[in-house]
Formats: structure tokens, C-alpha cells, sequence
């Protein structure tokens, strides 16, 4: 996702780390943090995927007056065939993702996300009918042009909902 | 905390369960930190009667933050240089996982010495459900 502004926070970091049951003090403490080799809060491992909040049009966020794919008072917003069919209900699944880290961001960084397209390709899958699969690059830079992470990211679009 | 080359092997492993019972909550935390809202994981209605699943189920990103906390505790603040999945299979609520690093290679770059690093966690039934790999800075 192609963001303009993704502004690094403490209390942000604090949540997606409890989030994902990681209650190591560095993600919380600034204090304790101060005490560690890097010296200061920084985001764990996967943090950046939350720059999604910073995306004005990210499309798995529900947005005032626009039909939404989850349940209301139906159990859809949107008719079927808009949903994206069997795979996720709209966005596919993730299939892998990839993170390269030049270093670890940490409040007060204030990122930039640039998006390139990558590959496509087709698979016959045993367990879902035919898959799209399709990769996108993203390049998160700092407030001095650095790169700071580069992310690849491979999705797909099942034909239909994974067998279990 | 962090691992020194001279002191690896290759062969050397860190196993830690991520989650036991993995709860419907843990999902609408991880949708609400990471601004993924897909109703496949946290609506219930939509997911079983339009997406055709038997139940909501955990953002592949949540499987991978998961192991990923195992990689931090495992190699130290900061030092990851690299991490990347596959997700394998899906991970579904009651879930217990557990993650594990082996060592691949301990090798040196730009004069510093680095661990790669086989990552593959499992569900409560050995199925895997995520496979990958990473690589972080060690002392000499």
C-alpha cells in the first residue's frame, strides 16, 4: 500500500506488539527501553504492515456512506459476485511476505511507503481450483530518504474457498 | 542478549509456544493494531455465510507476528536483518502454536557475523502453518 505519511508512535507499537502476544518491555517502556542495545523503543518485526492505518483508501477498512463486504443488518453490504469470490471475500489471502530490515523503525520516524508492482503468475492448487497469485514491493523510507525496510509481498485469489 | 557465532552451531534450535488456544479476541486486537478490518477474520456471519469458511480465522500477519516474537526473544532486540514466510495453512480460533528457529549457517558479511535462520511454526496438530526463514546479527 502506497502511504504519503506514516508517523511512528509509541502507543501504537505498544498495541500491535500486545496484539500479537509479544509483551517484551522494548515495545512498551521507554524507560526499560533506554537500558537495551538499540537504546529506544522500536517496532517489532512485522509493525509496518499497520502502515494500512495510514492508507486513505486502504480497501479493508470500512469508510463512511461506501457499501462494506462484512455483516450488518445482512451478512453482506455488497452483492456476491463484487465480493472477490471464494478466496477471502474480497481481498484474497496472503500467500507469503518478506521482510528485508536496513534498520529497526522507532517513534518519532516518520515513514513513507512506496509501492511497485512485481510478478504474476498461475497455479492449479489441490485444495482451492485455480490461484492468482500477484507481488508487490513496498520501500518504507524515513524522514531522510532512507530506506528503512523493504517489504515484498505475494497474494493470491483462489477460484475457491480453501478445502479443509 | 544476543547470540554470539562462536557460540552456534549449525543445528542449534529455539522452540516457544506463541499462543494456546488462540482467541476470537486476539483477532479483533491484531485487525484493530494493524488496520486489516477483512471481515474474514473477525465477522463470524460474513465468514461462514458468504466466504464459505467454517469460521473466522487469524490474519496470516498475526501468524507471522506471532513467530516473529519467538525470532526477537530468541536473536535480541533490533538485530533482524532479514524475515520472510510462506503461510501454509490457515490458523483458526483454538489454536495452539508453537515456532521454531533452527540454525542454517553462521557466516560472516561486511565484517560482521550473521545467523540464517530456518523458521517453521506448527499448529497443536504438527501441521505446519507457517514456513520461512530469517537472518540477524550475532556477536563474533
Amino acid at each position: 500500500m502506497a502511504v504519503e505519511k506514516f508517523p511512528v508512535e509509541a502507543s501504537h507499537i505498544l498495541m500491535f506488539a500486545r496484539s500479537v502476544g509479544d509483551y517484551n518491555e522494548i515495545y512498551a517502556d521507554e524507560e526499560y527501553a533506554q537500558t537495551t542495545e538499540p537504546g529506544s523503543i522500536i517496532a517489532p518485526p512485522t509493525f509496518v504492515q499497520a502502515s494500512a492505518q495510514f492508507d486513505p483508501d486502504y480497501f479493508l477498512r470500512p469508510k463512511p456512506g461506501k457499501p462494506w463486504f462484512g455483516s450488518g443488518k445482512e451478512p453482506t453490504g455488497i452483492k456476491k459476485e463484487d465480493s472477490g469470490g471464494g478466496g477471502g471475500g474480497g481481498g484474497g489471502l496472503h500467500a507469503e511476505q518478506h521482510y528485508e530490515y536496513h534498520r529497526h523503525p522507532k517513534p518519532g520516524d516518520v515513514l513513507t511507503a512506496t509501492v511497485k508492482p512485481g510478478k504474476k503468475w498461475e497455479k492449479q492448487g489441490k485444495r482451492s481450483g485455480k490461484l492468482l497469485f500477484s507481488e508487490t514491493v513496498t520501500e518504507y523510507r524515513d524522514q531522510n530518504g532512507e530506506l528503512v525496510v523493504t517489504a515484498r509481498s505475494v497474494g493470491v485469489q483462489t477460484e475457491r474457498p480453501v478445502d479443509q | 542478549m544476543a547470540l554470539s557465532a562462536s557460540q552456534l552451531k549449525v543445528g542449534d534450535t529455539h522452540e516457544e509456544q506463541v499462543v494456546e488456544d488462540l482467541k476470537r479476541t486476539q483477532l479483533v486486537q491484531y485487525a484493530g493494531a494493524s488496520g486489516d478490518y477483512n471481515p474474514v477474520h473477525t465477522d463470524e456471519v460474513f465468514v461462514t455465510k458468504v466466504a464459505g469458511y467454517p469460521s473466522v480465522f487469524a490474519h496470516g500477519m498475526l501468524s507471522m507476528g506471532m513467530t516473529g516474537k519467538m525470532l526477537t526473544n530468541y536473536v535480541g532486540d533490533g538485530r533482524l536483518t532479514q524475515y520472510g514466510v510462506r503461510f501454509t495453512r490457515q490458523v483458526w480460533p483454538g489454536d495452539s502454536l508453537t515456532a521454531k528457529a533452527t540454525v542454517k549457517a553462521i557466516r560472516q558479511e561486511e565484517g560482521g557475523h550473521i545467523v540464517d535462520l530456518d523458521v517453521s511454526t506448527v499448529n497443536q496438530d504438527g501441521v505446519e502453518v507457517v514456513s520461512g526463514y530469517a537472518s540477524a546479527r550475532v556477536d563474533p
